[in-house]
């Protein structure tokens, strides 16, 4: 399916999803509420049937925290880009996707410790590289490195 | 006089107990560790525990330029260094809309198929002692040490060489490069025949790997494992076939897939791929064309505000390259999707119910690196 046919699709779906610019994937901005519906009709529906998550990325935008999923279809090789925002900094919270795609686990984890952002209902949301007790989240902007006091 | 306190008699079949396998463990080839619950020697639930040489390179990468950035991936998985840096370079090309040289192309290309084979001979080495073959480790050592000679003279290193770089390479191949790799290959195709000899028709090796450990295609997508574990269970998922970059759509070579889906099915993926990748090298050494070695870039490298996305095939699976810019010269954000770090969410999976004696060729059937999953 070409990206104008997969836009039309998606925003049946989700009708207020926004397509962002990106030259290389079609990119859709999905409200936080919907994603996890929106997740199940992808991968379930027969020719959508997106069933490889190749990425799941937190990204810091300064004011909003993000997480952008990655998708390919190894059926009909078409792709797309999910990304879902939030403004809350204190307590960001999104759905899991890993009762979807069971390679989100990880990747959520790896959210998690990075950026501080809680998934609902994911099984075992705990710290994966740092420690149990480390403070922060040090890939968030306003993240201040006791540690390391030499800037690059 | 003390009182004989009986203490409960406990019974190692009922009753269930934790042992960390790791962090210093021989069979997880680094500082990994498992906590491994088990109930006798049956395996019922496995946690790995990771971050135990967390650099945090992503981080780093915020602050750094593009071509310094490129010193940061040989150390991710270091056995592929040449197929990160080749992944950071395509997505910097790919951004600037730069045309490299063809000489680049073949040149690169050679460069990450020998990476291939370096990665799978020690893999086959690590794997075979593994599983309690000390031969296999001198064998694919020692194999390996003539691909380590041939980087040493073209790249000045030997390990972690950082030899390409934004739009071409760091200098011109050796006057003997081309010498060298036809030896290599003349040699190698006799002793990978004494690999086959020693391991894949071992009695006890496949008794060890054979329906140990499956994997389904549908678990294998759905948990993500590329690379030569996911083309074990039969997934067609070979980047250099489904987004060929490079020489990659000029070559010719078959990508392997096996339909057993366990230990022994991703041991033969890899065998073959060894074959597949002397096949490609073949197809180039003697055509490289005469040109540059690099196109000539600006000395600041900014990208375009935007996001890109680049994947390649490493020797472990699909290596992506994620890139946030705001149009400086250092990355807004830069992830790394590492083919270990996802391969290893399945090894949960692959090991319940089986024997802690099989975790070991689980886990050396998918060939983790363990600085590709910490980064």
């Amino acid at each position: 399916m070409d990206n104008t046919n997969l836009k039309a699709r998606i925003l049946e779906i989700v009708p207020d999803a926004q397509q962002e610019e990106n030259k290389q994937y079609l990119t859709l901005l999905v409200p936080a509420a919907k994603l996890h519906e929106l997740a199940v009709k992808l991968k379930t529906t027969s020719d959508l049937s997106f069933d490889f998550l190749f990425c799941l990325s937190g990204v810091d935008y300064g004011k909003q925290l993000a997480v952008v999923y990655h998708l390919n279809s190894t059926q009909h090789k078409h792709y797309i880009v999910l990304k879902v925002k939030t403004d809350d900094r204190v307590n960001p919270n999104f759905d899991t996707v890993c009762d979807i795609w069971r390679t989100a686990e990880f990747h959520e984890r790896e959210t998690y410790d990075m950026f501080g952002i809680r998934f609902n209902n994911h099984p075992d949301l705990r710290r994966i590289f740092l420690e149990e007790d480390w403070k922060g989240y040090p890939l968030r902007k306003d993240y201040v490195d006791e540690v390391n006091i030499v800037e690059f | 006089m003390k009182e004989i306190v009986n203490l409960p008699v406990s019974k190692p079949e009922e009753e269930e107990y934790h042992i960390n396998m790791g962090p210093q463990h021989p069979s997880t080839h680094g500082v990994l560790r498992l906590l491994v619950s088990l109930q006798g020697e049956i395996v019922k639930n496995l946690k790995p525990h990771c971050g135990y040489i967390h650099r945090g390179i992503e981080k780093m990468c915020e602050k750094d330029t593009y071509p310094q950035i490129i010193h940061l991936t040989d150390r991710m998985d270091y056995l592929s260094s040449h197929i990160n840096n080749h992944a950071v370079c395509l997505l910097v090309e790919k951004a600037l809309e730069i045309e490299v040289p063809e000489r680049v192309q073949y040149i690169r290309t050679i460069m990450d198929e020998l990476t291939r084979i370096q990665s799978h001979q020690l893999w086959w080495a690590s794997f075979g002692m593994d599983l309690g073959g000390l031969t296999c480790f001198f064998y694919g050592l020692r194999d390996r040490e003539m691909i380590l000679d041939i980087w040493e003279e073209t790249t000045g290193s030997r390990f972690l060489q950082s030899y390409n770089c934004p739009g071409g390479v760091m200098q011109d191949i050796h006057p003997n490069f081309q010498k060298k790799v036809h030896v290599f290959l003349k040699t190698f195709k006799k002793k990978i025949k004494d690999y086959e000899k020693i391991l894949s028709g071992n009695v006890i090796f496949e008794q060890r790997s054979k329906g140990v450990g499956m994997l389904t295609k549908e678990d294998a997508i759905s948990y993500g494992i590329t690379g030569p574990s996911g083309r074990g269970s039969a997934w067609s998922c070979d980047i250099r076939k489904t987004e060929p970059y490079s020489m990659y759509s000029k070559v010719h070579f078959n990508e392997v897939l096996r339909y057993e889906c366990d230990s022994y099915s991703r041991y033969m993926v890899r065998m073959q791929e060894m074959y597949e990748s002397m096949n490609i090298i073949e197809q180039l050494i003697d055509n490289i064309p005469a040109g540059d070695y690099a196109a000539r870039m600006k000395a600041v490298i900014k990208l375009p505000a935007g996001e890109y996305y680049q994947r390649v095939e490493s020797a472990r699976g699909e290596l992506g390259v994620y890139v946030v810019s705001d149009g400086n010269k250092t990355p807004y954000r830069m992830k790394f999707r590492t083919p270990s770090f996802t391969n290893l969410c399945v090894l949960d999976h692959l090991s319940r119910d089986m024997k802690i004696a099989d975790l070991v060729a689980i886990g050396g059937s998918l060939d983790l690196v363990i600085p590709d999953i910490d980064r």
